[in-house]
């Protein structure tokens, strides 16, 4: 049924941006982020089954400077998926679809995941030695 | 009556009266991911140590184990949901399509499996 020469819908390109398209592009960009955390989650219980040797090796990246950004970056993109995605529940159930409801919603969304993620941080950091 | 037409029938085109199921599980799905993931997360960031013994030891205590059970197979059903669909939106190329999404497939049933076979390593495999 699908060849290159029938036409295709409009792409992004040509759209004029908006505030609460962010909001998606975000969500999509956080969910994949998400879905490589989860492999990066399966191999640290797989280390951690593995033994002391194994997971020592899991743990030092984690620790080091490296493995602390890509866990704050997760941390956000986490905290950011989940607001979103209960965001996205109160759509599909019929809440918050006019614009301006839609442009506060998604104003709260940043502010909570600013938050969320500056605690999330604080925590991450204020273990010592915790990575 | 059915308003599909014939045509249609014979193809398969269509609802297969499962659409309304597939929507409701991927929004079960992300529902309880949320408590799921919340208690992973600030379990994790609240623990005293994630050294070996620390992470060992809470991966071994009975609920957080249950926890994990839970959410293992949740989260690559989500996970695998969301990048099928990336998938879908960006990859045309019918061949690649296809063998992306069974790679994509293979990847969330095994790391799924992979991780609930690793808790139970830990929670039946005695203390370190």
């Amino acid at each position: 049924m699908s060849d290159a020469s029938r036409p295709l819908s409009p792409h992004l390109q040509v759209y004029r941006f908006t505030y609460t398209m962010a909001t998606s592009i975000f969500h999509r960009a956080t969910g994949l982020a998400l879905a490589a955390g989860f492999l990066g989650l399966v191999a640290t219980l797989i280390a951690l089954a593995d033994g002391p040797q194994a997971y020592a090796v899991a743990y030092e990246l984690l620790k080091g400077v490296v493995g602390k950004l890509a866990l704050i970056g997760l941390l956000t993109a986490f905290w950011y998926h989940t607001f979103a995605g209960l965001r996205h529940l109160a759509f599909d159930a019929g809440y918050g679809l006019d614009k301006r409801a839609a442009r506060r919603s998604a104003t709260w969304l940043f502010a909570a995941t600013a938050l969320a993620a500056l605690l999330s941080a604080y925590c991450l950091l204020a273990g010592g030695a915790r990575p | 009556m059915s308003l599909k037409s014939p045509l249609g029938r014979v193809l398969g085109l269509g609802s297969a009266k499962e659409g309304a199921a597939h929507w409701w599980s991927t929004r079960l799905a992300a529902v309880a991911l949320v408590p799921l993931l919340v208690w992973l997360v600030l379990a994790l960031l609240m623990a005293p140590s994630l050294d070996y013994a620390g992470l060992h030891a809470f991966v071994r205590a009975p609920l957080n184990a249950l926890g994990l059970v839970l959410l293992l197979p949740v989260a690559a059903y989500h996970s695998l949901l969301g990048v099928r669909e990336v998938v879908e939106d960006y990859v045309h190329a019918k061949g690649t399509k296809v063998l992306v999404l069974v790679l994509l497939d293979f990847a969330h049933v095994g790391a799924a499996v992979a991780g609930l076979y690793a808790v139970l390593r830990v929670s039946f495999g005695g203390s370190p």
